[in-house]
């Protein structure tokens, strides 16, 4: 019987890391729904949680896949699954329902080219803003961008950790080529691997108020059948959980489950900058992308050219006064993303005109190459 | 009678009543009057439900209710127990993942036919397929309540609504049947007058241990009842006069039609290895057994 | 209703009292208690409870026999019977 964390060197792919991580980690539950490129997840841990005491179900669709995983984080469980976009998209309906219901879960979209059905079987980069905005209504969001098999492993581990410390979805937004590419993995032992729970209540359970937070802005959670007697619903609700049909219970909601964003961004927020010390011309990239971005960093600098990478390791939440006290000194920025220009109008958002943002971006199908980059950073400015 | 207590009772006052209903114990009462309009059904059907659950001798502290969107799945805020209201059509998979994420749970969905067989109806049958440990109770009104009387997969043929004002021209489920095709466990179907019977019935299904699904008709006056010139007692009537108790009868001989008459009664009662036994069995070592790491 | 046959015990059984009562807020007047008691014990007062509602009142208090139906049949958690110990009966 293999154990929950597979200790040791491994060569696998980015789908097969994904689900090693979430099982070291410790997710006990998978609800799946198959679907190019991500269906290796779900195989993964359909092979693997049985021989862990977890479950693994597919379910009817997507919907009811994200649903399952609710129901399921609800009774204690730390649970996700793992999708595409086509999949995604039908998921955004219980993510809102996570959101609004304060319920950790981990969903991962191994992003394919879309519009639509799009190119099943090949990466893109085009989920981003559907990622931040995708279910309706306002609300804050953590989403994570791994650029390879061994950054997936450590991101789902990442993923659980922060979806169970803000109880809140965490997505991580990877993509065909990550998931699939094979690569060196390598996992620690167990001992090394940092876990983190929801916060337990700390009253007494006729005081126990489900959605009242504590002092980091985070609620304590009672799962089902702890004997709380908790009510949960996706309405408006009071601290006790009670539907509350006004306008002030409407904005004291949004109130709490936006506070514990900005409470602890510091503690949320993760990028990773490389040479952007004396850079002039700061490349913003993620996930896949950054790996080309990274080469035409170097390329730029072997000409000359001071060039710095920031790679966003949290697309969302992004860091906005960071691009923006870069802008106060940089030449420009110039993003590079598989797509046609999504975190660059957010660069351009947070540079507010102090510096200009370029894309370097592609519709999706093909990974950008680092001349496309170069040719942007020498000729954009 | 003596006079004295012709007194007591002829001005009804509160100082000869207890504070206390029977089920006032399962009820959230801070959250009660409930928001179920007068003579809506939805009220009897969930006291009922209650009832049942307390006389079921399941662990209440280890039974949660999940309901979906619409006036029925309103019942989870009512209910003093660990209780999700969750979205519209999904509260069978919610469910679906929250017993198997802990089987000791003993889970109860509470909600309408739009919720469970329009929107959510590819999560019904699957979760009948499975035979997933549910207990399943689906108060049909014939109509979408809460957005104010539209057209509804169980609205009776030629039947006025807000979106059919000329009348339905589709056919209703006959949902006993679409369970059985599924592959429900426990199939029944009572109505809310036949409230002893239908209390009895879901006691048997919270014991049920796979699939249970139990139909309840109900009148719902305001938005359905209005537009059919049927006041809710009219309806109550109406079940009275055109019910007839049919323990046992094929599931294909329960078409609704009011014009001739309905069956009602305990339909299918079987036994077949749930879900998380057969999981249990097939992908489980033995040391992994009941969903729990050794 | 007429039995085809007087069970040899009747005289020795005693039938099931009850005493109703009711949390007239809770009420919304949907009158399905005062129509399907067995014994029609029940009727509509005439005072209004908070809401608007007219709650119902023991018209025949003498003649509930506890058989709980308005109880179970309220959609509102407003009525339910209590059986009436007979000693308790004699004393009233
Ligand atoms: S609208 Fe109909 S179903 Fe909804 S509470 Fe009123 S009577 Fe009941
Ligand atoms: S059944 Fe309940 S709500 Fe209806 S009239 Fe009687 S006490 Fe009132």
């Amino acid at each position: 019987m293999k154990p929950a964390v597979l200790t040791g060197e491994h060569y696998m792919t980015g789908d097969e890391a994904c689900a090693e991580g979430a099982l070291a980690a410790g997710c006990l539950f998978f609800g799946g729904y198959p679907i190019t490129p991500a269906t290796e997840v779900a195989e993964r841990m359909s092979a693997r949680l049985p021989g862990v005491g977890g479950t693994y179900i597919q379910m009817e669709d997507e919907i009811a896949a994200m649903a399952a995983v609710v129901g399921a984080s609800c009774a204690g469980v730390k649970s996700m699954t793992a999708t595409s976009g086509p999949g995604f998209s039908l998921m955004m309906e219980n993510i809102g329902l996570a959101v609004c219901t304060e319920t950790p879960c981990v969903v991962v979209n191994v992003q394919r080219a879309g519009p639509s059905t799009g190119l099943p079987t090949m990466g893109a980069q085009g989920d981003m803003m559907q990622a931040r905005w995708g279910s309706h209504g306002h609300y804050d969001i953590i989403a994570l961008a791994p650029s390879s098999a061994q950054e997936i492993f450590y991101q789902s581990i990442l993923a659980f950790n922060l979806s169970e410390t803000y109880r809140t979805p965490v997505l991580i937004m990877t993509d065909e080529v990550v998931g699939h590419m094979s690569e060196r993995v390598i996992i620690p032992d167990a001992k090394e691997i940092k876990l983190m729970s929801r916060p337990t209540p700390k009253v007494g359970k006729e005081r126990f108020k489900p959605f009242a937070p504590a002092e980091n802005g985070v609620a304590p959670m009672a799962n089902a059948g702890e004997g709380y007697k908790i009510h949960v619903t996706g309405l408006t609700h009071d601290e006790k959980g009670y539907p509350v049909m006004t306008v002030d219970a409407q904005v004291s909601m949004m109130e709490r489950i936006m506070n514990k964003f900005a409470k602890n961004l510091k503690h949320i927020l993760r990028t990773e900058s490389h040479r952007i010390e004396d850079a002039e011309i700061v490349v913003v990239s993620y996930g896949v992308s950054a790996r080309t971005a990274l080469a035409a960093v170097e390329d730029a600098r072997e000409r000359g050219i001071r060039a710095g990478l920031l790679r966003l390791i949290t697309v969302w939440p992004f860091p906005s006064e960071m691009i923006c006290s870069l802008a106060a000194r940089v030449k420009g920025f110039v993003t590079v993303e598989q797509n046609l220009g999504q975190i660059h109008l957010e660069v351009q958002r947070a540079a507010a005109g102090k510096a200009p943002a370029y894309l370097a971006g592609h519709a999706g199908g093909s990974l950008i190459s680092p001349e496309q980059v170069l040719d942007v950073i020498e000729h954009g400015f | 009678m003596n006079p004295k207590d012709q007194n007591k009772y002829e001005e009804p006052n509160m100082v000869d009543t207890p504070l206390h209903h029977p089920l006032d114990d399962l009820l959230r009462t801070d959250r009660i009057p409930h928001i179920w309009c007068p003579g809506c059904g939805i009220g009897t059907a969930f006291s009922a439900c209650l009832q049942a659950m307390r006389t079921s001798g399941l662990d209440l502290e280890k039974t949660v209710m999940v309901s979906g969107i619409g006036c029925s799945g309103r019942g989870a805020g009512y209910v003093k127990l660990d209780s999700y209201h969750t979205t519209h059509g999904r509260a069978i998979p919610f469910a679906t993942g929250m017993k198997l994420a802990n089987p000791d749970l003993n889970v109860v969905v509470f909600s309408g036919d739009g919720d469970l067989f329009a929107i959510g109806g590819n999560h019904f049958i699957h979760a009948a397929r499975r035979n997933m440990a549910l207990t399943v109770v689906c108060v049909n009104n014939f109509t979408y309540g809460m957005t104010g009387g539209q057209v509804a997969a169980t609205t009776p043929y030629q039947a006025k609504t807000t979106t059919t004002p000329r009348g339905n021209h589709e056919a209703p489920f006959n949902l006993p049947l679409l369970a059985y095709a599924s592959g429900a466990t426990l199939i029944a179907r009572w109505t809310i007058l036949h409230a002893r019977d239908l209390t009895e019935c879901l006691k048997q299904a919270l014991q049920h241990s796979g699939f249970s699904f139990v139909e309840i008709l109900s009148p719902c006056p305001v938005n359905y009842g209005r537009r059919n010139r049927q006041s809710a007692l009219d309806m109550l009537k109406m079940f009275q006069d055109k019910c007839i108790i049919q323990n046992n009868a094929s599931p294909a001989d329960l078409e609704m039609d009011f014009a001739k008459r309905i069956v009602l009664g305990k339909f299918v009662h079987v036994q077949r290895p749930t879900c998380i036994e057969t999981y249990d069995k097939t992908c489980r070592l033995a040391d992994f057994s009941k969903g729990k790491a050794a | 209703m007429g039995f085809w046959r007087i069970p040899l015990d009747t005289t020795d059984i005693d039938i099931a009292r009850g005493r109703v009562h009711i949390l007239e807020e809770r009420c919304k007047g949907c009158g399905y208690c005062i129509e399907f008691c067995p014994k029609k014990a029940l009727a509509f007062s005439s005072k209004f409870n908070q809401k608007g509602y007219h709650p119902p009142y023991m018209i025949k208090p003498d003649e509930c026999v506890n058989c709980h139906y308005c109880e179970i049949i309220c959609p509102e958690f407003a009525i339910f019977s209590v059986e009436v110990e007979p000693a308790e009966e004699k004393q009233a």
